[in-house]
């Protein structure tokens, strides 16, 4: 048996467990909570649509080889494999495309080998940076940003980076 | 619209690329191959993705969050410490944070945006350290259970889609850190300046 595989058994179990103990109606909770990703899903099926379709011909043309080549030696540097270029460049800008892309790179290498683990553990670690930005200092009425840009994005680069180093230390040889 | 810049872009060089390296019939076909693909991953992505959502539901019902909540104000008031002399404040980043880590985002976002505003009071549109570390921190994702990322990959045909969770971690704690790093050396070099 893997241990892996008592995760999911036993957090669903001990949650509701749990739950029941607080005397909270968990399969209600559940339900909810599951329409909830329901539209969450609904959300996204559009922009998936025209995201995958533009990514898809992307591939087919040649043109993200000749992105990845572009960028392989600066990616090469950091650890990252250069497959993942185009995800690192859509991840800060459309949380969205950022998903079609990670689900064309899974599809297309396997979600289990190096590059399609890789670009998960990417998608896991960063956020859709400048959207988050334009949220929260349209809100708050700010104008001058100061170094929140930069630091922000180093965040996603360092993400990036400790996304491939994260694999190989845990995957060894997978 | 950075995304229509984005998306023309995409599909102008797929359509030059193509024609240069004759590729077009292959293009023609992946543009309708993609459509097709992403109605197929959203329904595969359909099961896994609401069972999370709403084991994550039970979660916060049960007050987790609110534990998590309480967990991360000793370490809030260090970050923010000018932000968190005020208790309302300090509610709203910490409520902002636990539901972050449970992948809340819908919960998330107003909560961080009632800290935001209660901080950027009083400095005339300029954002402080504390509200660019505050910004930073929520431009690092900092999920416990990335659920929507377990289903795009068992809709791949992953067969344990949550054994990158490790990795996920260490790699979200390594990108907060250096975002946080370099927040903090900014702003001291925007000062010494």
């Amino acid at each position: 048996m893997n241990l892996g595989s008592l995760v999911i058994p036993v957090l669903l179990a001990g949650v509701a467990v749990y739950g029941l103990g607080k005397r909270v109606d968990v399969y209600a909770a559940l339900t909810h909570g599951a329409e909830e990703g329901l539209s969450v899903l609904l959300r996204i099926v559009p922009a998936l649509v025209g995201l995958l379709t533009a990514v898809s011909m992307f591939r087919a043309s040649g043109a993200m080889e000749w992105l990845s080549g572009w960028v392989a030696p600066v990616l090469e540097l950091l650890g990252i494999p250069p497959e993942t270029a185009p995800l690192m460049l859509v991840r800060p800008v459309s949380g969205n495309g950022a998903l079609a892309v990670a689900s064309d790179l899974m599809a297309s290498h396997g979600p289990d080998s190096y590059i399609g683990r890789v670009a998960a553990v990417m998608l896991g670690s960063t956020e859709t940076t400048f959207y988050t930005i334009a949220v929260y200092f349209g809100s708050a009425g700010i104008t001058k940003t100061r170094h929140t840009v930069p630091a922000a994005l180093t965040a996603d680069l360092a993400g990036f980076a400790a996304a491939a180093l994260a694999v190989r230390v845990f995957f060894r040889g997978g | 619209m950075e995304v229509a810049w984005i998306w023309t872009g995409m599909v102008t060089l797929s359509l030059i690329f193509g024609l240069l390296s004759g590729n077009l019939d292959a293009v023609a076909s992946a543009a309708l191959d993609g459509a097709r693909s992403a109605v197929e991953l959203s329904l595969s992505m359909a099961g896994v993705l609401c069972l999370w959502s709403g084991v994550m539901e039970i979660m916060n019902a049960c007050g987790l969050s609110a534990g998590l909540a309480r967990l991360f104000r000793p370490i809030l008031r260090r970050l923010l410490p000018n932000a968190c002399r005020d208790e309302e404040t300090l509610a709203a980043v910490s409520a902002n944070v636990s539901a972050n880590l449970l992948g809340l985002g819908n919960a998330a976002t107003p909560l961080g945006i009632r800290a935001a505003r209660r901080m950027a009071r009083g400095c005339g549109g300029t954002a402080s350290d504390e509200l660019c570390r505050l910004v930073v921190l929520n431009t690092a994702s900092i999920q416990l259970i990335p659920a929507t990322i377990a289903s795009v990959r068992s809709a791949a045909g992953c067969a344990a889609p949550f054994d990158i969770l490790p990795a996920v971690w260490l790699a979200s704690v390594l990108s907060v850190a250096a975002g946080l790093s370099a927040a903090w050396l900014l702003s001291r070099g925007g000062r010494a300046r």
